[in-house]
């Protein structure tokens, strides 16, 4: 009951902050600036899932991005479909998903019997592939990309999508097959011994985190209404990297909460473009080199943790040394 | 009835032959030791067994079907459980946590059905949670289910490594050193354990030991491995006796009437 | 492919070996993908830059000094980013490849600009003999790449220090126990490393008489994709691995005329997935079991 009343709350709180939005009381480009901390709240719980909780090391998120986003402006762009905008929105965020998903299982199912290092560099190679495909298909303008977009998305949008792909991810991980991807994170060998298919769940978190993070491409391109191959390159994949490890590997409050952090740093760091990078870089190596278990570890806030000493919640355990 | 057997198995790393010509087999409800020095290939053998590695060459019968090939989890699936000479437990997990995912191959609900938190779901996670206690309770170790496994003392992380084989549901346990690094107490009580354990689960059990007072006290035939190749095989009065046991452990300055520690 | 992109391609390739033979060089010795490695290439052509239209100097003291400033570069990197992470989990370790990547790209821009600058060719003369021409330039990176190559075998299989950079690479733990300075090892290796990478940058700057802050990248990519081609870990798969992407890449360009050109960075990507699919060890790497 207390987490249906909280959930209540936070939409609440959402249609709130949109209504501010829409009487400009917020001012409309920070509607777009929160608009996207909720896009990367999507990018970064995604990646998480495959990154932090499967263990598995993915350097092509972006690729997904990429795919989701195209996919999505193609269908509202290229298509004249006989149905209201809400509808047509809803059919290419899940064109887009689905697209990437595919893309996901495809990539998936060849790179995830490589280990660490190797599976890395895999999936950035995965990820530029994508981006050089984009950038010699016509249909989607090649190098000078698509415009003319149409704004399909704000604020609530955003965060509602946010808000519902979070709790599925939350809720899968705590289920025995989200247990299952923990184990694989944990110890391979051990967890295959134990029964569990790892050839399939590593699958299934690469197929369903490069589905959301195709959702999360959807709305950028129904927001900045401009889509370039250019803006799909590793440093994107980096960038969402980043966010999961400050936030720390495998802990979604942590991804959020860097999500959000690093989406405000980068608006404050806004006239300043190279010294943002720098920033950027100099905090990921401080990051490593100090504190590599980011800001949660592997801790996650729930509301058995804000409210009584005792974690009454099975734990996932504490921060990696 | 048999439901273990190999033919001609072996297993060969480039040019070097880890385990040759191994053959054995196990009746139901049958308590076997597997010995022999360092290095002579037993957990090659398990290893084998559980597919973990695949065979160069031979044969592996398990309940009448042929386990050459297949992956680890659908062996286990199958009905081998094992334990690992360094224990791989999850350690950054919870004690309980590390039971549950063993239970996980019999898991009926579905990622659906665990995303919308059904009630498919509430019940069988209530099921699982109330059988992965009970099976601690069995093992001392209920009290500390939300322990980190790291956290735990040596001799019970043993317990829950087997604890954690048990709630795989297997027909065959393979136990690879359990009483590594023990005391003489809790070798005792070990021994006590495994036999309790045959017993009660109904299972059969293969395990690895240099402890020879756990070995000739509990297990009821013993297979003797040196070089990768079996040497001897019989009951523990017939290895105690045999030369070439004796020959294969003192080439080690070791005796197998003693405990090799 | 005709005579001429098969020049160009070889050329083309003894750059990336270059670079190559650093990454497969660090990977060798401490497992890690040394991701600011085509950093110091880009900063390797810089410093060479700067010590011809600054110092006036010629191209070959150039050369060597943008080698030895990239040698001490490297070495620092190591000691300050990677030595403190030697026992870290890896990601830990790429993350921070990472960071100092784009540190160096990001800082190469704040202070220099992001404009290319134009790097001074010495005069280039041209051989021309049955329908193929080939450039002094060309020589004098193949030549250069060479002797380099030439010089780094003789420094891994013939001298102590080579030798230690070899038991390094093979067991950590056992070579400190049998009295090698590690560290030291580590610190070599790296400078090497970095030296090579530094002369690939210079040349190339020469060849294409452009730098610029982006320049490492791609080049940098490729060069790993090579030396995963050949075999991580292998000197002697980098330089083929090296020699193969550049040549491949030579050929995708020229089929048709051009037509497919802007394929070509992904040419190395996908020799990559099916190298990593096939033969993920590369054609001279050893593959290494866990034990379970």
């Amino acid at each position: 009951m207390k987490k249906l009343y909280v959930t209540i709350g936070v939409v609440l709180f959402g249609i709130f902050i949109q209504i501010l939005i829409w009487n400009n009381i917020i001012n409309p480009y920070y509607g777009i600036v929160l608009t996207t901390m909720a896009m990367f709240v999507i990018l970064s719980t995604s990646l998480n899932l495959i990154n932090g909780v499967t263990g598995q090391f993915s350097l092509g998120h972006a690729g997904f991005v990429a795919i989701g986003a195209y996919f999505s402006a193609i269908v509202t762009t290229r298509m004249s479909l006989p149905f209201p905008t809400f509808v047509i929105f809803i059919i290419a965020l899940l064109v887009g998903g689905i697209a990437a998903a595919i893309a996901g299982f495809l990539i998936g199912l060849p790179t995830l019997r490589l280990k660490g290092d190797y599976l890395a560099i895999a999936t950035l190679g995965f990820g530029e592939i994508i981006r050089v495909l984009f950038l010699n298909w016509e249909y989607v303008g090649s190098a000078s990309g698509m415009w003319g977009i149409p704004k399909y998305v704000n604020f609530l949008w955003a965060y509602v999508l946010a808000i519902i792909i979070v709790l599925i991810i939350v809720n899968f991980i705590n289920s025995s097959h989200g247990r299952a991807c923990i184990s694989i994170r944990e110890d391979e060998i051990a967890a295959e011994t134990m029964g569990v298919n790892i050839t399939k769940y590593k699958v299934m978190a690469f197929t369903f985190g490069a589905f959301f993070a195709g959702i999360a491409g959807g709305i950028y391109a129904h927001l900045i209404q401009i889509l370039h191959p250019q803006n799909f390159t590793f440093m994107l994949s980096v960038q969402i990297l980043l966010m999961v490890v400050l936030g720390g590997l495998g802990s979604m409050s942590g991804s959020i909460a860097a999500a959000i952090l690093l989406t405000l740093i980068a608006e404050v760091l806004r006239g300043f473009a190279e010294l943002q990078m720098i920033i950027y870089s100099l905090m990921l190596i401080g990051l490593m080199l100090f504190r590599p278990q980011g800001l949660f570890g592997r801790k996650e806030i729930s509301l058995n943790n804000l409210f009584s000493k005792n974690s009454g919640s099975i734990s996932f355990g504490s921060p990696k040394k | 009835m048999t439901i273990l057997k190999t033919t001609n198995l072996g297993r060969s790393f480039g040019g070097l032959k880890a385990v040759d010509k191994f053959e054995i087999y196990l009746d139901e409800r049958e308590l076997v030791g597997l010995i022999g020095p360092n290095g002579a290939g037993k957990t090659t053998a398990f290893n084998m067994l559980t597919g973990v590695y695949v065979p160069s060459y031979g044969e592996i019968q398990f309940c009448g079907e042929s386990i050459v090939g297949k992956k680890p989890y659908e062996i286990t699936q199958k009905g081998i459980g094992r334990t690992f000479q360094n224990i791989r437990l999850f350690k950054d997990l919870s004690v309980i946590d590390n039971v549950k995912i063993a239970y996980h191959q019999n898991v009926k609900y579905g990622v659906f059905s665990g995303i919308i938190k059904s009630k498919k779901y509430k019940i069988e996670e209530e099921e699982i949670t109330n059988k992965s206690l009970e099976l601690l309770s069995i093992f001392g170790l209920d009290t500390k289910h939300n322990e980190l496994a790291r956290n735990l003392p040596y001799g019970e992380q043993r317990r829950l490594e087997i604890a954690r084989a048990l709630a795989t549901k297997p027909k065959l346990l393979l136990l690879d050193e359990p009483a590594a690094g023990m005391n003489p107490q809790e070798t005792h009580k070990l021994m006590e354990l495994i036999r309790w354990i045959r017993d009660k689960f109904d299972i059969t059990i293969l395990l690895i030991e240099h402890d020879m007072s756990l070995v000739m006290n509990v297990c009821e035939r013993i297979y003797v491995l040196d070089y990768g190749k079996i040497i001897a095989h019989g009951n523990p009065e017939e290895i105690k006796t045999n030369p070439k046991v004796i020959e294969a452990y003192l080439g080690e300055e070791v005796s197998p009437n003693v405990k090799s520690k | 492919m005709d005579f001429q992109q098969l020049i160009n391609g070889i050329s083309l390739g003894s750059v990336y070996a270059l670079i190559a033979l650093g990454y497969t060089m660090v990977y060798g010795i401490i497992r890690l993908i040394n991701f600011a490695h085509g950093e110091v290439y880009m900063l390797g052509a810089f410093i060479g830059f700067y010590a011809i239209t600054g110092l006036g100097l010629s191209f070959f003291p150039a050369l060597i000094i943008a080698m030895a400033v990239c040698a001490l570069l490297g070495v620092s990197i190591e000691r300050l980013a990677y030595k403190p992470l030697r026992n870290a989990p890896r990601v830990a370790a790429l993350m921070t490849a990472v960071g100092l990547s784009l540190l160096f790209q990001n800082v190469t821009i704040y202070f220099l600009g992001a404009k290319p600058k134009s790097f001074p060719r010495s005069n280039v003369i041209t051989w021309d003999f049955m329908n193929v021409s080939i450039r002094s330039n060309q020589v004098l990176i193949l030549g250069t790449a060479l002797v380099l190559m030439v010089l780094l075998r003789f420094i891994v299989q013939k001298t102590k220090m080579g030798k230690a950079m070899r038991a390094v690479s093979f067991d950590r733990d056992a070579a400190m126990l049998m009295g090698i300075n590690v560290d030291n090892t580590i610190s070599f290796t790296f400078a090497i490393g970095s030296a090579l990478a530094a002369a690939g940058g210079v040349l190339v700057g020469q060849y294409y008489g452009m730098i610029q802050p982006f320049m490492g990248m791609l080049p940098g990519l490729k060069a790993f994709v090579a030396a995963v081609l050949g075999g991580i870990g292998s000197i002697p798969g980098a330089m083929i691995g090296g020699m193969i992407l550049g040549v491949a890449e030579a050929g995708v360009s020229a089929i048709r005329g051009g037509q497919f050109s802007t394929y070509r960075d992904a040419v190395s990507f996908a020799i990559l997935i099916i190298i990593l699919i096939v033969k993920p060890t590369g054609i001279l790497g050893k593959n290494v079991r866990e034990k379970v």
